[in-house]
């Protein structure tokens, strides 16, 4: 079933003057219920403006955005509503904390829902548990938390809304390698337990390929390739002439082709680089002992 | 959008008022808005319309922006030319208990009317063709002399450029924790003036926070590359006055001293 739809949608920045600049360009794509996508493109290619037409905080210069099928813009006024099915993390969302504890904070999204004391509450205690903040944690004030801390307090206050779609603008940005992997293994957790649609902007190809469904590339305002991570990362040269990498397993296995080993294409992770290797190392080693 | 906001933005270009000495322009709008001042009669102020005119001409903007300039002051425009409606001798055109619309009023509020607006023009012309680092450059300099008082100089300039530096950042900063904050579904467009103010906490809160953490990092990394202040210090645009700079003077010059002049020798009551 589809979920979002995205119909020739265009966007201008500052139209009519010498600041003028189209950051969109007819884009059109959809986005199944369920499904995690991973939307990767150079910097300025779009991506930031095409993920904020998705919960109406920018409204398309033509086209139109549908969530179940219905113009998210048909009634104005209601856009609020859209943006609790639609919600978004932005890159950097520790500097978006402003509330005296941790647990006010990630309560403003909910509050503003108008839920009840107790769903708010039960919602907060939630988002907390998906993203690993301790009881004492959420007393605290965000301020006093450490950086990763921030980001995970920031991320629950999206979460305990409930959107069924989730979008994330570089969620690791920034981070160490563990708050990293952290943060992806936690959104993987909440992904799998609650069954809704996951966007995930970002410029580690690694989390890309570990984690995406589907791949959306952008380039200079254009969708140039969406599609099963295996099939976008095996377009290595067109992905470079953008710009952008394949992950580093994938252009290991691409040079050991390259060299003539028999090694598989749309090998996009460790483990997958590991389980074609082994084999052909054990046939090798077969042979010297044969020989 | 916050950003939207006109606030005598500057638009690169490369026409001759683009390319000016940025002192002798910051010089000419002072002494072009003095003179507006001082033409008493309508030739007086023609002779400084038109100077502003060929200013805006080789400006190379279009009319438009300066219209849209326009739109602030509007509102003052119309209330204070309606004022000196009522104001002045003459013969009486209009009558209605203590109001009275005279000849003299009527030239009166014309006369302000246009006074205004072209000085909003002859402001605009100097905001669009000057980037704000070239005019505290230009402010530095003409201040230098107060130096000797004592006044620091260049830290104000330093405080100047930063501040105007970071107006845009800042409003970007707005923009996007808006935008975070609205993805929450913060209400900021809807219900009385104390409920916007509430809106308006979880907005400036954040806001405060990282402007406090830019001015430190700011003040790390001018440390940094070994900043100490304005003694020692040289430039590395030096500026130079050109031929186009004394010409433009010259002719500015010319029409202040025609402003006097005709000040002093026409005494017409309409003229």
């Amino acid at each position: 079933m589809k979920i979002l739809e995205v119909k020739g949608v265009s966007y201008q920045y500052s139209p009519k003057t010498p600041f003028c600049k189209t950051a969109l360009e007819d884009v059109s794509f959809s986005i199944e219920q369920g499904e995690w996508i991973g939307v990767i493109g150079h910097t300025g290619s779009g991506k930031s403006t095409l993920i904020q037409h998705l919960n109406g905080l920018l409204r398309p210069t033509s086209g139109t955005v549908l969530l179940h099928g219905k113009d998210i813009w048909e009634n104005p006024k209601k856009i609020r509503s859209i943006r609790f099915q639609v919600g978004m993390v932005f890159q950097y969302p520790e500097y978006q904390l402003f509330e005296e504890t941790v647990e006010k904070d990630i309560a403003f999204g909910p509050r503003n829902q108008k839920l009840s004391d107790s769903e708010i509450h039960d919602r907060v205690q939630a988002a907390a548990k998906f993203v690993g903040l301790s009881q004492e944690m959420l007393k605290k004030s965000p301020f006093e938390l450490s950086g990763g801390e921030k980001r995970r307090a920031a991320i629950a206050g999206v979460i305990a809304m409930d959107p069924e779609v989730l979008i994330l603008d570089e969620p690791t940005a920034g981070l160490d390698p563990m708050g990293r992997d952290l943060i992806l293994s936690q959104l993987m957790e909440y992904h799998r337990e609650r069954k809704n649609t996951v966007l995930v902007v970002s410029h580690s190809m690694e989390d890309i390929a570990a984690t995406a469904d589907r791949v959306l590339v952008l380039d200079q305002g254009n969708v140039v390739m969406f599609g099963e991570p295996a099939e976008v990362f095996s377009r290595g040269p067109e992905l470079a002439d953008m710009g952008l990498q394949v992950p580093q397993i994938t252009q290991i296995m691409a040079k050991l082709r390259d060299k003539g080993y028999p090694v598989p294409a749309g090998v996009l992770t460790l483990q997958q680089a590991v389980q074609a290797l082994l084999p052909l190392m054990k046939r090798q080693e077969g042979g010297k002992a044969d020989g | 959008m916050v950003r939207d906001i006109t606030l005598g933005q500057f638009l690169p270009g490369d026409s001759l008022m683009h390319r000016l000495d940025p002192r002798a322009k910051l010089g000419l709008t002072l002494s072009v808005i003095v003179f507006i001042f001082v033409a008493g009669n309508f030739l007086g102020l023609a002779v400084m319309t038109g100077l502003v005119f060929l200013g805006m001409a080789v400006s190379g903007v279009s009319i438009g922006r300066y219209l849209k300039s326009l739109k602030v002051v509007l509102l003052v425009v119309l209330f204070t030319s309606l004022l000196n409606l009522f104001y002045g001798g003459g013969e009486v055109l209009w009558e209605w208990g203590f109001l009275r619309i005279t000849w003299g009023g009527v030239s009166n509020s014309i006369f302000v009317a246009v006074r205004i607006i072209v000085l909003i023009f002859a402001s605009s012309v100097l905001t669009f063709t000057t980037s704000p680092t070239q005019l505290t450059d230009a402010l530095e300099r003409l201040m230098k002399p107060l130096s000797l008082i004592r006044v620091p100089v260049h830290e104000i300039a330093m405080m100047m450029t930063i501040a105007l530096r970071f107006i845009p950042t800042l409003l970007e900063e707005t923009d996007k924790i808006m935008n975070a904050q609205k993805a929450r579904g913060a209400d900021m467009e809807s219900g009385g003036i104390l409920k916007r103010v509430k809106a308006l906490v979880p907005v400036l809160v954040p806001l405060f926070v990282s402007s406090f953490r830019r001015a430190y990092e700011l003040a790390t990394a001018m440390e940094c590359r070994c900043y100490r202040g304005g003694k020692g210090r040289t430039k590395m645009k030096i500026l130079h006055m050109k031929a186009r700079d004394y010409i433009s003077c010259g002719v500015a010059a010319a029409a202040g001293a025609g402003v006097i002049l005709l000040r002093i020798f026409i005494t017409h009551p309409y003229l």
